[in-house]
């Protein structure tokens, strides 16, 4: 459904932040992307949006290739980028300004409602905990139905417990329409919880490492022995991605 | 949940203003009022001799008795009609050439250097040449006010527009919004606080110019009137016309100020403590 075939990204200072990156993700998927900080995960999923475009490659949506932002293509940021000046729910209905006023106001408290921000119609962003305003954020990505939705670091700002939260909610929320995701992330964790495939990054140049696809039941349990395995693998597996291979290392350490 | 919805509801409540009659903006007269008692007083018990600086009393006197004769007002509508015809203008063109400026880089490239060099001119300097151009009735008064007011709000809104955070700029992008989308829903509420600051400077300066406007020769305002008072030694109408600036000056900021505060409630910015 979406393909990225042999994708660079050069950025005009001379870097090269992707390399021969090839990638197909399946409709209603959901994909985890982890990497250390700098291995080009933000940059693949602004090619992916639309917000920049690859060097050399393609990325196509349904065979058509993405030349810039398109509506079935939601994208969540690190930080929920709420204007200050909008309220809200006047926030979330960005993503449907095209349609009745009506039919606006309905969608909108459906996605608050969705989000468990209902009560919060009328209120300021700056009234709302980083967690809430996470969640707006959220609402306003989905609240058009895209196809597509790109989460980068979404919930990496926030503490553990808030974290556990919204992945859940994520997964809730998935689970109403199934969009196809793709979740950027270093937690090695978020990413056993949410995906069904996971692709391992390494730097200089961006490249993939490794992709695994963990045969872990749903709904999954971070504590369970299987569970925890397969997220001493990956550690492993990022470790050797951000590292050079100098001497021995007996215990993986974590490298973000 | 339900703990973080009460936990919101409490800091509402907090944050609600209280029932009392707030007086605090009274103590901004403590000092002025204070000051003229005390000049008052002074001339009065003859420890200072108020015929270079006249007692408030007799401030208010001359005041009044201008008012009586229709004279106060006379002047005072000739200087707000200058104010807001130069006042307009700048905006106008302040706005325009600073909101182009910000946005589009070929114009800005190409009128910025210009007025950027215009700007260290001071303007006052240009009173010469207005009056050669266009004469020394009202339209070189007009124009002398418009320049004055026109540079804060170029300068401000041009360097506002540029400030603007790439990242809100980007979730415009994503949803797809025309240039003029993203003008009108992100750059000018981005940028309104800035604006209005620049709004409220461009008036000062306004009513800055308007008196050297009405020096250079005016039949009436308020500018006139001080002149008058000097070529007849009256210093007492002297300050009745500037009392008569202060007070205009006081009140049109203020109507500026809250008008756009509507605009501006949104704003999370610092409250110093009472
Ligand atoms: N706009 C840019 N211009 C130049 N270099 C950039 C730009 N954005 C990112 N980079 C560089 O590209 C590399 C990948 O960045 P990024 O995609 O943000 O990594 P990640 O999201 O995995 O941390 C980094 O080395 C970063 O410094
Ligand atoms: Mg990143």
């Amino acid at each position: 459904m979406l393909g990225i075939s042999n994708v660079d990204k050069r950025y005009p200072n001379g870097l090269l932040a992707l390399s021969g990156l090839n990638l197909d993700v399946a409709e209603g998927e959901i994909l985890a992307i982890v990497g250390g900080s700098g291995c080009g995960k933000s940059t693949l999923l602004r090619l992916i949006s639309g917000l920049d475009t690859p060097t050399a490659g393609t990325v196509a949506l349904d065979g058509t290739p993405v030349t810039g932002p398109r509506p079935e293509i939601g994208l969540v940021f690190q930080e929920p980028r709420l204007m200050p000046w909008l309220t809200i729910d006047q926030n979330v209905a960005f993503g449907i300004r095209h349609l009745p006023q009506a039919e606006q106001k309905a969608r909108v408290s459906e996605s608050l409602a969705r989000v468990g921000l209902a009560s919060h119609v009328g209120h300021w962003p700056r009234e709302l905990s980083g967690g809430q305003a996470q969640r707006v954020a959220l609402a306003r990505a989905l609240v058009g139905r895209p196809k597509v939705l790109l989460l980068d670091e979404p919930f990496s700002a926030l503490d553990a417990l808030t974290r556990g939260d919204l992945q859940d909610h994520l997964l809730d929320l998935w689970a109403y329409d199934r969009p196809t995701m793709i979740l950027v992330t270093h937690d090695i964790e978020e990413a056993l919880v949410l995906a069904d495939r996971i692709v391992v990054m390494q730097p200089n140049p961006g490249r993939v490492r490794v992709e695994v696809t963990p045969p872990l039941a749903r709904p999954r349990d971070r504590l369970d022995a299987e569970f925890l395995q397969w997220k001493y693998k990956l550690l492993g597996d990022l470790d050797h991605a951000s590292r050079p291979p100098t001497g021995d290392e007996s215990f993986p350490a974590v490298a973000i | 949940m339900s703990s973080v919805n009460s936990c919101a509801a409490s800091t509402l409540e907090a944050a609600l203003p209280s029932r009392r009659p707030n007086l605090k903006w009274l103590l901004g007269f403590i000092l002025p009022v204070g000051l003229a008692l005390a000049w008052e007083v002074a001339v009065a018990l003859k420890w200072a001799d108020g015929r270079l600086l006249p007692t408030p009393s007799r401030v208010f006197t001359t005041l009044a008795g201008l008012a009586r004769t229709g004279e106060l007002a006379a002047h005072v509508l000739a200087t707000l009609q200058r104010v807001a015809l130069g006042f307009g203008f700048g905006v106008a063109a302040g706005t325009v050439l600073g909101a182009v400026s910000g946005y589009w880089t070929l114009a800005r490239r190409l009128i910025d250097p210009m007025l950027q060099a215009l700007r260290n001119i001071p303007s006052i300097a240009w009173v010469p040449m207005f009056i050669l151009w266009f004469g020394i009735f009202e339209t070189s008064k007009v124009i002398l006010i418009a320049v004055g007011v026109f540079f804060p709000i170029y300068l401000s809104l041009s360097g506002a527009i540029l400030g603007v955070d790439r990242k809100l700029v980007e979730v415009g992008r994503i949803f797809r919004f025309s240039h003029r989308e993203m003008i009108t829903r992100i750059l000018l509420p981005a940028t309104l606080p800035a604006y209005v600051i620049s709004l409220r400077s461009g008036l000062g300066l306004g009513w800055m110019f308007v008196v050297a406007a009405e020096f250079m020769g005016a039949e009436e305002g308020l500018g006139f009137l001080l002149v008058d008072g000097q070529q007849t030694g009256r210093p007492a109408v002297i300050l009745a016309s500037i009392t008569a600036f202060a007070i205009l000056g006081k009140i049109t900021d203020w109507l500026l100020a809250s008008v756009s505060a509507r605009f501006l409630t949104w704003q999370d910015s610092f409250k110093p403590a009472e």
